[in-house]
């Protein structure tokens, strides 16, 4: 026998009030837990996605569908911009680099990406399995993808119009697999990647047969969709935008100034979700202090025959104030089991959606604040009672029975 | 041994214990009676060092407890002193094995599992070890309740009506059970009752007539 079982003893002897304090606690943790992790990893992930594309330059329109939809290959693309325009631009003095994208089709969900090589060189990615694309109609998959299709090297597929995966078949004009990327824990995983012919190529196709002259008129009208740029100097960040911008056809949008914007927009949504789960754990507390306080009185003899048999009221304090402990501590694993296992599930889904992927099998250093912070909460709630416990009268209340 | 002189106890202005000399040899056998209200609960207490008595000096077993201090009279009273409340008041969900562990583990005692067997076995209840209270008929509480106050070899056993609600037969088995419980440990044995069915049961009495 010892403080911690003995407090367990009499938390087991009430497994309603228990119950009740544990499930509030228990819940209060598990959705700061799920805060922390999606949030954190939803902005490493963005992060890690955006690294090294100072600008996104596409259509005129939302600069955050924009971004979203260049960078993410989440939201549908503003548009398209003429080939010309865009290689006019990256020629711009201020631009290091500048990596043109071909968006507007899909398979099973997953976007059909026209780019250069240095798009999934950008990524660090390399094929684990077959090559790179060379030829039009040649596609590489990334590793989500193949991993959740099933195809691999040397497999065919049709990808379909529109990036919803419910538009028009491109029936007659179908890809073969050349490759599979090696997993990047990023965008790339989720992309299936082709030449910027290609993507051209499917919907020329479209127009039906051509003579020499109409596919002049065709080059000539080619488009990609969005440009994603790497300064060559701290000077542009101040002036290429601007001067974009200013262009009637191109519009200009900035990674890390949108994130930003959309993580303060997310954010109200987060912090209204972490208030309700702080006040779950003032509840949790609330409830914790009730139960305590209540059961004195009828533990007031069990406390009485305590001192009788040796025990200084410190004692009795500590006996308190451990049975408040106990309950946070088991609370707040339990807080963090779930939180834990309601991100895998999220993740799950999330995976299932062809959405921006999270894991519950990783952890953060603000879990331990919090921990710390329910530990608290459990021991501010039993003062109260463990002060009434210190003070018991143990003649008088002997004397009483 | 109780050595008592000129002990006085009040309540704000009501003085609920009178009692100027009262002297106890190690092992001896006593009764204190009186009426309801005479002071025999609050005198047990100041020997058990529950209450500091207003005024006057008590030793018990060579200690002035005027002379310790809170911490040291809780630790003193857990190794020396057992009491049998008259209420009984055992921890009603632990086990009878965990309300004797209680005793052990409050008196900074090691927890010896042997000790309490031998305990419960001398008081004829070694198989309501893993029993809760409210699963024993009272005579079981009863001897439950006298093993818990043994089982840390006392030196001064105190018992507050101990033959109350009882029958003729197990008020006198339950004043028996005592006196052969404190002889075991050459404990001194002092129970508090106004029954007149058991005061005669000792040859040492204290008759303490209310202040």
């Amino acid at each position: 026998m010892n403080l911690a079982s003995l407090s367990a003893s009499y938390l087991r002897a009430r497994p309603l009030n228990t119950a009740l304090s544990l499930l509030l606690l228990a819940m209060g943790v598990a959705t700061i837990v799920l805060l922390i992790l999606v949030v954190s990893q939803l902005e490493e992930r963005m992060n890690q996605d955006a690294r090294g594309i100072d600008l996104v330059v596409g259509a005129k329109g939302s600069p955050m569908q924009l971004i979203l939809s260049g960078i993410y290959h989440l939201d549908a693309p503003t548009g398209n911009i003429p080939l010309a325009a865009a290689q006019q631009l990256a020629k711009h003095r201020f631009i290091k680099r500048a990596m043109p994208l071909a968006l507007g089709d899909s398979w099973k969900g997953y976007r059909i990406v026209g780019a250069g090589h240095e798009y999934p060189r950008h990524y660090g990615a390399t094929p684990a399995a077959g090559r790179l694309w060379e030829k039009p109609m040649e596609a590489v998959l990334g590793a989500e993808v193949a991993a959740r299709t099933g195809v691999d090297v040397g497999g065919r597929f049709v990808g379909a119009h529109g990036i919803g995966g419910e538009g028009a078949e491109h029936g007659e004009m179908p890809y073969t697999v050349v490759g599979v990327l090696s997993r990047t824990g990023g965008v790339l995983d989720r992309l299936v990647l082709t030449s910027i012919e290609s993507v051209w190529h499917v919907h020329e196709e479209h127009q039906g047969p051509a003579d020499e002259a109409d596919r002049k008129a065709m080059a000539a009208d080619r488009e990609v969709t969005v440009l994603l740029v790497q300064y060559a100097s701290p000077l542009a960040a101040a002036m290429l935008p601007r001067q974009i911008n200013s262009q009637s056809e191109l519009q200009a949008a900035s990674p890390a100034f949108e994130t930003a914007r959309l993580f303060r927009i997310v954010g109200v949504g987060v912090e209204a979700l972490r208030a309700f789960a702080i006040i779950l754990m003032i509840a949790a507390g609330l409830s914790v202090f009730i139960a305590l306080y209540s059961a004195l009185e009828e533990r007031r003899y069990d406390l009485a025959v305590m001192r009788t048999l040796g025990a200084s009221p410190r004692r009795l304090f500590g006996l308190l104030l451990t049975e408040g402990l106990v309950l946070a501590l088991a609370g707040t694993i339990i807080g963090v089991l779930l939180g834990h296992a309601f991100t895998s599930a999220l993740g799950l889904w999330l995976q299932s959606q062809q959405q921006y992927p999270v894991t519950g099998l990783t952890w953060r250093p603000e879990e331990l604040w919090l921990a710390g912070a329910a530990l608290g909460v459990g021991v501010l709630a039993a003062l109260l009672p463990a002060w009434r416990a210190y003070r018991t009268d143990v003649s008088r209340t002997l004397a009483q029975a | 041994m109780i050595a008592a002189r000129e002990l006085r106890h009040r309540y704000g202005t009501i003085e609920v214990l009178r009692l100027d000399e009262w002297s106890v040899a190690q092992g001896e056998r006593w009764m204190v009676l009186g009426a309801s209200g005479s002071g025999k609960t609050t005198l047990l207490h100041v020997v058990a060092g529950l209450i500091r008595p207003s005024d006057g000096e008590v030793e018990v077993s060579g200690e002035s407890l005027r002379k310790l201090d809170g911490a040291r009279l809780d630790r003193w009273r857990g190794s020396t002193v057992g009491i049998v409340l008259q209420a009984l008041h055992l921890v009603r969900h632990l086990t009878v094995r965990d309300n004797l562990r209680l005793v052990q583990y409050m008196a900074h005692l090691p927890q010896d599992d042997t000790r309490i067997s031998d305990t419960l076995a001398a008081l004829g209840v070694a198989d309501k070890a893993a029993r809760r209270p409210t699963e024993l008929s009272h005579g079981e509480r009863q001897r439950v309740a006298i093993a818990r106050a043994v089982v840390n070899r006392p030196k001064v056993l105190l018992a507050d009506e101990p033959t109350a609600n009882l029958d003729d037969n197990a008020a006198a088995l339950a004043i028996d059970l005592l006196a052969e419980q404190a002889s075991r440990y050459g404990a001194t044995l002092v129970v508090a009752t106004h029954d007149a069915r058991v005061k005669s049961k000792f040859r040492e009495r204290l008759e303490l007539a209310a202040p």
